[in-house]
C-alpha cells in the first residue's frame, strides 16, 4: 500500500536532492520523509473512521448504557472498548471522571475505561500501524484493552470508594436527582461527514507538529546510530530491562504521536519490542501531570494504588510482549 | 444581553473555542458576555463529560469539541 511512498522518498531524496544512498544523512532524510508521508495519511484515515464510530457512539450515549445495563461482569469490557474508541484529551479526564460517577457506573468500570483510554486511542494505532504493521498494532490494542480490563476489576474488588474527595461523594448523593443529560440534535450520516472529515483533519493538524519532532529524531537516530546498538546494554536476556523501563516511562508524558517513532528506531537498534511498547504504555498511560489532574477527585493513596496496578500490569504486559512478538 | 460560557480547563482547545466565538460575534455584530468557567467543581456543576463546552444563557449547547463559526452562528440566532 505504500510502496508509491517509498518510491517517491527514494527519488526525492536520491535522485532530486542527490544524496547518496547509503550515506549517514541520506538514510535519515529518506526516513524522515517515508515515515512522514506514511503516518499522516493512516492518521487522517483512521482518525475520521474512529470520527464516524463517535459520532454514534457519542460518551453520554456510551454512559447511559453502562448504567442501564448490568452486564455479569461484561461491562469492564465495555468500558474498556469504549475508552480505546473515544478521542483522549487529558483535560477531559475529570470531567469523565465525575461523568461516569453522576451516572452510577461503578468505580472499577470507571478505571477500565480511564486506564485504556490513553493507551489505545486513534493516534497511537496510526503511529503504531505506520511504525509497525499490522500484527504488533492489533497485539498492541488487544492488550492496552485487556489492560483496563483487569487494573478495573482489581481496583473494583478493592472497594476503594472512601478513598474519592468529599467533592466527589457529595456528587454521589446528588446523582440521584437524575438531571437531564445533555443530547446533541439527531443529524443523518451524510450531513455528518463533513463535519467528521473537518475534525479529522484537525486533529492532523494539531498532531503534525509533534510527529514531526518524533520522527526527526526517529530519523536522526535511524541514520546515526548503528544497528544492534542498545542490545548490548537492554537486550532480551536482561530481566529487569522492563520493570526499569516502565519505571522510567511512568513519571514522563509524552503523546502517543511523539513517542512512537522513537520507539520503531529504539527497535530497530536492537531494544526488545516488548520492552519497548511497555515503555510507550507507561509514558502515554501515566505520568505526573494526569496525577495532578486526578487529585481533585481522588486521595493522593488512592491515585497512588490507581499507578500501582497499572504500573504492575503493563510490566506484565512488557514481559508478554517479549514472550510472543 | 446573552451570556456565553465556555467551559475548559484551559487546554488549547477551549481557547480556540473562545476564539471562534468572539470573531463570530464581530462578524455578526453582536455583542454577549462571553465568561470563562475554568474551575473544574464549577464545570461539573453543568453535567458534562468533555471539555471545551459551550453554554448560552445557562443551557449546554455543545460539548467536547470546537465549534465552526456557523455552528456558532446557528446557536446565536
Amino acid at each position: 500500500m505504500f510502496d508509491w511512498v517509498q518510491s517517491f522518498a527514494d527519488w526525492l531524496i536520491y535522485n532530486l536532492v542527490g544524496i547518496e544512498q547509503g550515506s549517514h544523512l541520506g538514510d535519515a532524510l529518506n526516513f524522515f520523509v517515508y515515515d512522514t508521508i506514511k503516518i499522516i495519511i493512516l492518521l487522517f484515515l483512521i482518525t475520521f473512521v474512529m470520527g464516524i464510530v463517535n459520532a454514534y457512539f457519542p460518551i453520554e450515549r456510551i454512559r447511559s448504557f453502562l448504567s442501564r445495563n448490568r452486564l455479569y461482569g461484561g461491562e469492564y469490557l465495555l468500558a474498556s472498548t469504549f475508552g480505546a474508541v473515544t478521542p483522549f484529551c487529558s483535560c477531559s479526564s475529570v470531567p469523565l471522571f465525575i461523568g461516569f460517577v453522576r451516572g452510577g457506573i461503578p468505580l472499577g468500570v470507571t478505571f477500565a475505561f480511564l486506564v485504556t483510554s490513553p493507551l489505545v486511542n486513534e493516534v497511537a494505532v496510526a503511529v503504531l500501524l505506520g511504525s509497525f504493521g499490522l500484527k504488533t498494532t492489533a497485539i498492541y490494542v488487544a492488550t492496552g484493552i485487556t489492560l483496563g480490563v483487569i487494573s478495573g476489576i482489581i481496583l473494583g474488588r478493592l472497594k476503594l470508594e472512601h478513598l474519592l474527595t468529599d467533592w466527589v461523594h457529595k456528587l454521589w448523593e446528588e446523582a440521584e436527582a437524575g438531571r437531564e443529560a445533555f443530547v446533541s440534535e439527531p443529524k443523518t450520516f451524510l450531513e455528518r461527514l463533513p463535519g467528521i472529515a473537518r475534525d479529522a483533519l484537525g486533529i492532523v493538524k494539531s498532531v503534525t507538529p509533534y510527529i514531526l519532532i518524533g520522527i526527526a529524531i526517529g530519523a536522526a537516530m535511524h541514520g546515526y546510530v548503528p544497528e544492534g546498538f542498545f542490545e548490548a546494554y537492554i537486550g532480551k536476556g536482561t530481566w529487569y530491562a522492563v520493570p526499569l523501563a516502565v519505571l522510567i516511562g511512568v513519571p514522563m508524558y509524552a503523546d502517543a504521536t511523539g513517542i512512537v517513532p522513537v520507539i520503531q528506531v529504539f527497535v530497530a537498534k536492537g531494544i526488545p519490542i516488548g520492552t519497548s511498547l511497555a515503555f510507550m504504555m507507561a509514558v502515554v498511560g501515566l505520568s505526573i501531570p494526569e496525577a495532578m489532574l486526578l487529585k481533585k477527585v481522588m486521595t493522593i493513596k488512592l491515585i497512588a494504588i490507581f499507578f500501582g496496578i497499572v504500573t504492575i500490569c503493563i510490566i506484565f504486559s512488557g514481559y508478554l510482549f517479549n514472550l510472543i512478538l | 444581553m446573552k451570556t456565553i460560557k465556555i467551559l475548559g480547563t484551559g487546554c488549547a482547545k477551549c481557547k480556540q473555542t473562545e476564539a471562534v466565538i468572539r470573531e463570530t460575534l464581530i462578524d455578526l455584530g453582536l455583542e454577549a458576555n462571553i465568561e470563562k468557567v475554568e474551575d473544574i467543581q464549577k464545570i461539573m456543576e453543568y453535567d458534562i463529560m468533555s471539555t471545551p463546552a459551550v453554554v448560552l444563557d445557562g443551557v449546554v449547547k455543545m460539548t467536547g469539541k470546537v465549534p465552526t463559526k456557523e455552528e456558532v452562528g446557528a446557536m446565536l440566532a
